[in-house]
């Protein structure tokens, strides 16, 4: 049963990048670009999003516990700490040369672009290689 | 140039946050990409399978919205393959070494007020914004 479900969201959060135009790498680059092509849309992807999570979050984390689980999985890190900065920093990079994040990319493996399939085997070699550094 | 779609980007974005919120009250997880992927391997943890479901329903996302709609799922993707493997593991590494992306820290993480989350999506909107600018002003302009 959760195998199901976390299918049917994992879709259900690959429709709404295609949806929003965060699966278009030329749409967030232009998101990016304010002083040259700016496309302001994506604002209205995380404004659409964390409004919905905000509240939704709210109602779900005061039922005490997940439906499949006996409790909440939730970070439990709270130290803004110099690996939390870098990480972000080297993200942000990559996220500006390529347009592409991790849902978006895996998403685009489904719609075939030759380039999806150059960056996501880079991007699991960088998760990869980040997780053994972490250990 | 790409079109200016605030209501369909709304739309878009609410679907994503329902599927965040849906997987906290259903699995009691976080929707974050870089955290669900680069837990996968190597392939020990308890949740190996719910993990690869989520992914495997990102990849058939497209053919979802293909056979809805009818059209083409549109996006142009860069093809200068060596920026593309640069960015691949920029955006891998600096993920789990920063503990999350743009739907961890930026969607799940800012939702949930956590000063971690704040931070980590201010500095990659910064240095992304750095980024494009150089790419395209500096070097490009």
């Amino acid at each position: 049963m959760p195998v199901i479900v976390n299918l049917l969201l994992g879709l259900l959060f690959g429709v709404g990048l295609i949806v929003s135009g965060m699966a278009n790498p030329a749409k967030v680059l232009n998101f990016l670009d304010v002083f040259g092509t700016w496309d302001p849309s994506l604002a209205f992807v995380m404004g659409g999003a964390v409004l919905v999570a905000f509240i939704g979050f709210r109602f779900v984390l005061a039922r005490g516990r997940p439906v499949f689980d006996t409790a909440f999985h939730l970070p439990t890190k709270r130290d803004i700490d110099n690996p939390l900065v870098l990480g972000a920093a080297l993200f942000g990079i990559g996220w500006g040369l390529g347009g592409f994040c991790p849902g978006p990319a895996f998403a685009s493996l489904g719609v075939g672009a030759t380039g999806t399939y150059v960056f996501v085997p880079a991007m699991l070699v960088g998760m990869w290689a980040a997780r053994r550094v972490g250990r | 140039m790409t079109e200016f779609t605030p209501i369909a980007s709304f739309i878009g974005g609410a679907l994503i946050g329902l599927s965040a919120v849906l997987l906290l009250a259903l699995e009691g997880r976080i929707a974050g990409i870089s955290g669900i992927a680069s837990r996968l391997f190597p392939p020990t943890d308890s949740h190996f399978q719910e993990r690869l479901a989520f992914i495997l329903g990102l990849v058939l996302s497209p053919a979802l919205v293909e056979a809805v709609t009818g059209e083409p799922v549109l996006q142009a993707v860069s093809s200068n393959y060596p920026l593309l493997v640069v960015a691949g593991l920029l955006v891998g590494f600096g993920a789990v070494l920063g503990g999350g992306c743009t739907s961890g820290h930026g969607v799940c993480g800012l939702s949930r007020l956590s000063p971690r989350s704040i931070v980590a999506t201010l500095v990659f909107m910064l240095t992304a914004f750095v980024t494009v600018y150089i790419v395209r002003h500096v070097i490009g302009g």
